[in-house]
């Protein structure tokens, strides 16, 4: 007789822990032929709310610690996910139907994406800010800063496209409530596992999984939340009504990117759209 | 020895320079045309006194401007070479300084604000301004933004430094290529119109900066119009909310410039009579009438009686009153409406337990007016230490560790501007990591300079202006969902 095989939960991924949905809700996730895959957790309002808090809580460490230290944790995910590549194929293969040569494909991207992002880093800074030659006797610096805790609808792609959006936000010392994929969740939860043996602080990244229909409301009008990135949002008036409440407190707004090709190498946009300039003067005497 | 041993002998600067007509037109394509809506009445604030009757725009004339600026930008200033626009705006900078007199006494007839306000700060920053943004229009490779203009911008400015708001709106659209429609506020139009004659003067081609008149239904126009690439604003946080909203969904860049609660926190080794010298510039500087004052002054326990008593005596020499005359610290309130929600919010920070003293001063029976007033022992629940008053109105909180000082700093939506005083160069550093504001300013306030990005955190709104990163607001990211 065959073994039977421990199957897995798939839970949320909330302040480092993995939690399930406080509503005791899941939902089925089916694969590319429409058989069971698993039930992934269900977020309501009240795991979105305790994902802001989570994500509140990890940012003054986060945003606190050196762009050399991010960096070092952001190429820790890419190694720990490099690791655990073949499962990751495994799981492209099976929720997307792709084939074992495109599963690579997308594999190597998100691992290379993370490790592009991680240079970032300690680099940013000297490319978006600068000394500013004012005109009398001060010393005047704009670098750059993190907004605070960014709320994202991921795109499509389970794994290189939550990659892409994710990376850019953490490693320039953002935190992060990101809405996985609602057809391909599960390769989110994966991925919070790799994020958790990885050394990022727990909170830095919260991952919910359910419909971005319900969720992605309650993240838009948060008062706790200062961006919103909508890449994912697919139905245009959902777009819409959550850049409307997203005015509330006036969050940066990334609008939907619909046909964005992740294989592409991105631009600085992904991260310089939730940094803030601040600018410091200091009178220059004797 | 009389009391008044110290006063000034009056020293006002003559108003003969300044040409006020009766009315003024909107400036479409390069000509002044009446609008098809009513006129509304512009008045000096230090008097009372109707200084003009203004076109008040309606949609159909807010449309002719729009269309004006979308020809000129297809016909005309997108296809001119960065190197001949910056000549147009060099030139702008020069008419400026050549006309930089009757700017300032015009600016102060309308604001209220004092000559030697709008000579020496206001003025000269509108002409460097130009002069900053014109040497970026053949430079934009080098910018790290790009350079593609994003086609017809709509500004919308406010009244507290009306010349001032203006150029930072138009120098940077202008120099990356964009055409402007610009509505002043409906307090303040006057010099804004003087800019348009100054246009003319240049040879400006015509369309590429129109200017409309009227209130806050010609600026919804403007921020709705479906041509319109660009809306850039600066004013109060609920406006710019709304505008927020009514975006949602289309390709327009927004930047919003809005309100602000600053914290300009002195601790106890802070030379205290330039912390006072600060703290009296942070927040009497144009009546209060500024975004980035520093409203919440966060005192150090240790020092607090001291700082208040050397506050009080030099608040006590502040010379409130004409603002055309040389001497005087602190003009007029701008209108009616804005002393009256002064006056409310100085009503309710009493009648919610804080202590009010205002400097004592004599105020000109007309005109609008506020004398400079503190309050002390306000805690960061009253209003007073929370809504901006947009008023010289000081609320005065104290602390005793940097922390505590970081934390009340930081309790407030918004995240504009802040102040720190303090002899330790490692403490300055540390505060300002750890104030989430847009502009810090340590040992000093209220500094501005073309080169120096200016804009806040949260709820001060997004988007810079000034220096290098005020290019990023106009001009073309092509990357997908990068909000144009």
């Amino acid at each position: 007789m065959s073994r039977i095989d421990v199957r897995k939960t798939y839970k949320l991924y909330i302040g480092g822990q993995f939690p399930r949905s406080e509503s005791g809700r899941s939902y089925v996730v089916n694969d590319a032929k429409g058989r069971l895959l698993a039930n992934a957790a269900q977020a309501s309002r009240k795991d979105a709310r305790d994902a802001v808090l989570a994500a509140r809580a990890a940012f003054g460490g986060w945003s606190g610690k050196t762009a050399y230290n991010r960096a070092q944790v952001v190429y820790r995910i890419a190694e720990v996910l490099e690791g655990r590549r073949e499962q990751f194929e495994a799981e492209l293969r099976a929720s997307e139907g792709v084939s074992p040569a495109k599963a690579r494909t997308y594999v190597d991207a998100a691992i290379d994406r993370l490790v592009w992002y991680a240079g970032w880093a300690d680099k940013i800074t000297q490319v978006v800010g600068n000394a500013n030659p004012v005109a009398g006797p001060f010393f005047n610096l704009s670098s750059p800063e993190p907004s605070g805790v960014i709320a994202v609808v991921a795109p499509r792609g389970p794994l290189l496209g939550l990659v892409s959006v994710v990376a850019p936000l953490i490693i320039t010392g953002n935190t992060v409530v990101v809405i996985a994929s609602e057809d391909h969740p599960l390769t989110a939860i994966t991925l919070g596992e790799v994020m958790a043996t990885s050394d990022l602080p727990g909170g830095v990244v919260n991952v919910l999984t359910g419909s971005v229909a319900e969720i992605a409301p309650w993240l838009a009008s948060h008062m706790d939340v200062n961006g919103i990135d909508l890449t994912g949002v697919t139905d245009a008036d959902l777009a819409v009504e959550l850049e409307v409440a997203a005015a509330d407190n006036l969050k940066r707004v990334r609008r939907p990117a619909p046909g964005t090709d992740w294989l592409a190498e991105p631009d600085l946009d992904r991260m310089t759209r939730f940094l803030e300039t601040k600018t410091v003067w200091h009178p220059i005497g004797v | 020895m009389t009391d008044n041993t110290f006063e000034y002998a009056p020293a006002p600067e003559s108003r003969a320079i300044v040409d006020i007509k009766p009315s003024y037109g909107l400036f479409i394509n390069g000509e002044f045309v009446d609008g098809n809506g009513r006129a509304f009445k512009t008045i000096n604030p230090a008097t009372e006194e109707v200084l003009a009757e203004v076109a008040e725009a309606d949609d159909a004339d807010v449309d002719a401007a729009v269309r004006a600026a979308r020809r000129a930008y297809t016909r005309v200033w997108s296809r001119m070479s960065g190197a001949e626009r910056a000549k147009y705006l060099y030139r702008i900078a020069r008419i400026i300084q050549e006309r930089g007199r009757e700017l300032a006494v015009l600016e102060s007839i309308d604001n209220g604000k004092p000559i030697k306000e709008s000579r020496d700060v206001d003025v000269p920053i509108v002409a460097a301004h130009f002069f900053y943004y014109a040497g970026w229009a053949d430079k934009l490779q080098y910018s790290g933004y790009g350079s593609t203009p994003l086609g017809v911008a709509g500004q919308v400015i406010p009244w507290n430094f009306p010349l001032l708001m203006l150029a930072w709106k138009i120098a940077p659209a202008l120099a990356c290529g964009n055409t402007v429609v610009l509505k002043p506020a409906e307090t303040t139009p006057l010099t804004a119109l003087l800019f348009a004659e100054i246009c003319q003067q240049a040879d400006l081609p015509p369309g590429v900066v129109n200017i409309v008149t009227g209130a806050g239904e010609t600026g919804r126009a403007i921020v709705s119009h479906p041509d319109v690439d660009k809306v850039a604003f600066t004013g109060s946080t609920e406006v710019g909310k709304a505008i927020a909203r009514a975006v949602a969904g289309s390709d327009k860049k927004v930047t919003l410039e809005l309100g602000g609660k600053a914290a300009n926190i002195v601790f106890d080794d802070a030379p205290l009579d330039q912390a006072v010298e600060g703290i009296v510039n942070g927040i009497f500087f144009n009546q209060g009438h500024v975004c980035c004052a520093g409203s919440r002054l966060l005192v150090q326990e240790s020092v607090a009686e001291e700082v208040m008593s050397r506050l009080k005596r030099r608040m006590a020499t502040l010379r409130v009153g004409d603002p055309l005359d040389k001497n005087t610290d602190v003009g007029a309130i701008n209108s009616a409406e804005q002393l009256s929600k002064i006056r409310e919010l100085s009503e309710v920070g009493e009648s919610e337990g804080a202590e009010r003293w205002s400097a004592p001063c004599d105020l000109p029976s007309n005109g609008y007016w506020f004398a400079p007033t503190v309050f002390t022992g306000v805690s960061q629940a009253h209003r007073i230490a929370r809504e901006e008053i947009f008023g010289p109105v000081l609320s005065v909180l104290t602390f005793r560790t940097p922390s505590e000082a970081v934390e009340k700093a930081n309790n407030t939506p918004f995240g504009l501007s802040a102040g720190v005083w303090t002899d330790k160069g490692s403490r300055i550093l540390s505060m300002a990591n750890r104030l989430r504001a847009g502009v810090v300013w340590a040992n000093t306030f209220n500094k501005f300079d073309p080169t120096s990005p200016f804009g806040g955190y949260k709820e001060s709104g997004y988007g810079r202006e000034g220096g290098r990163h005020g290019l990023e607001g106009y001009l073309k990211n092509t990357e997908k969902g990068a909000n144009s």
